[in-house]
């Protein structure tokens, strides 16, 4: 593996947050079918009550509050990896049918399933013979 | 004017946290200074809580019956393969950043663990490791005669 795979990238443009904190780029991987888009982020640490998904007109920001990395009664000896908050915006090209969105999370994965609205699902336009 | 305020005073426990927090955050910056990042995978932090060593890792979206963690001395292994998601045929990928495949990693303590004692935790995506130390390996008090 290549070390910028092992290592967490830093969102340096997303907005600042009040706690001092740093805020990561979850890795996502993004698929479709012609129904409906789904994307699955990498956000560990992160559980259903602390992540946030946000959909406005086309635009899709997914964040995540890590609450404490912190081992309790413990002091650091050896650090490799950073804790911090996930933020990552997506635009979206195809219209969302924003009800039927489904967010789970499990093990530190957020998955998203964003169903196409009706009318942007690709038609068959039968062509009659003249 | 430059008379100590009492009021500034009761305010320092209040910032102590915050200045152990820096503290630790400075050391983390030097202790790894002159080594490379880490080249392996999962990236690791280790704790010292009351003679125990801790190890935690991110691994997210692991099936925990996949995860394989054997201590042998003082080298404790971590194994494992990220699930993988299999597609329809019908569907396409559209981006993949997220890696995929199998890993495996050892890291040696600086002391005999018990094999016994080790705990392992998996939340959110976290993996943590408790390695307790083995009693004979634990620091004697010696009497002076």
């Amino acid at each position: 593996m290549l070390e910028k795979d092992i290592q967490k990238t830093e969102n340096v443009s997303a907005a600042e947050r009040i706690r001092n904190v740093k805020t990561f780029v979850p890795r996502v991987d993004i698929y479709e079918n012609k129904d409906s888009l789904f994307l699955l982020a990498d956000m560990p640490g992160v559980d259903e009550k602390t992540v946030d998904i946000e959909l406005e007109k086309n635009v899709l920001t997914i964040t995540g509050r890590v609450e404490n990395g912190q081992v309790k009664d413990a002091a650091m000896m050896y650090s490799e990896y950073e804790i911090g908050d996930y933020e990552r915006v997506f635009t979206l090209s195809d219209q969302i049918d924003r009800d039927k969105i489904v967010a789970t999370v499990k093990n530190g994965v957020l998955r998203l399933e964003l169903p196409k609205a009706e009318e942007v699902k690709p038609k068959k336009i039968t062509i009659k013979a003249a | 004017m430059f008379t100590p305020n009492l009021w500034r005073f009761r305010r320092l426990s209040e910032t102590m946290p915050e200045m152990m927090n820096l503290q630790r955050e400075m050391n983390r910056l030097f202790s790894n200074m002159g080594q490379k990042s880490p080249q392996e995978y999962p990236a690791v932090n280790i704790w010292d809580k009351k003679g125990s060593a801790v190890i935690t890792a991110e691994l997210p979206g692991i099936d925990p019956e996949k995860l394989d963690i054997s201590v042998s001395g003082d080298t404790v292994t971590i194994s494992g393969a990220a699930n993988q998601e299999t597609l329809a045929a019908n569907e396409i990928y559209l981006r993949q950043e997220r890696g995929v495949g199998s890993f495996k990693r050892n890291i040696q303590l600086p002391f005999q663990i018990d094999a016994q004692a080790v705990e392992a935790r998996y939340e959110k995506g976290i993996l943590a490791i408790v390695l307790p130390r083995v009693k004979e390996d634990l620091p004697k008090k010696i009497k002076i005669q």
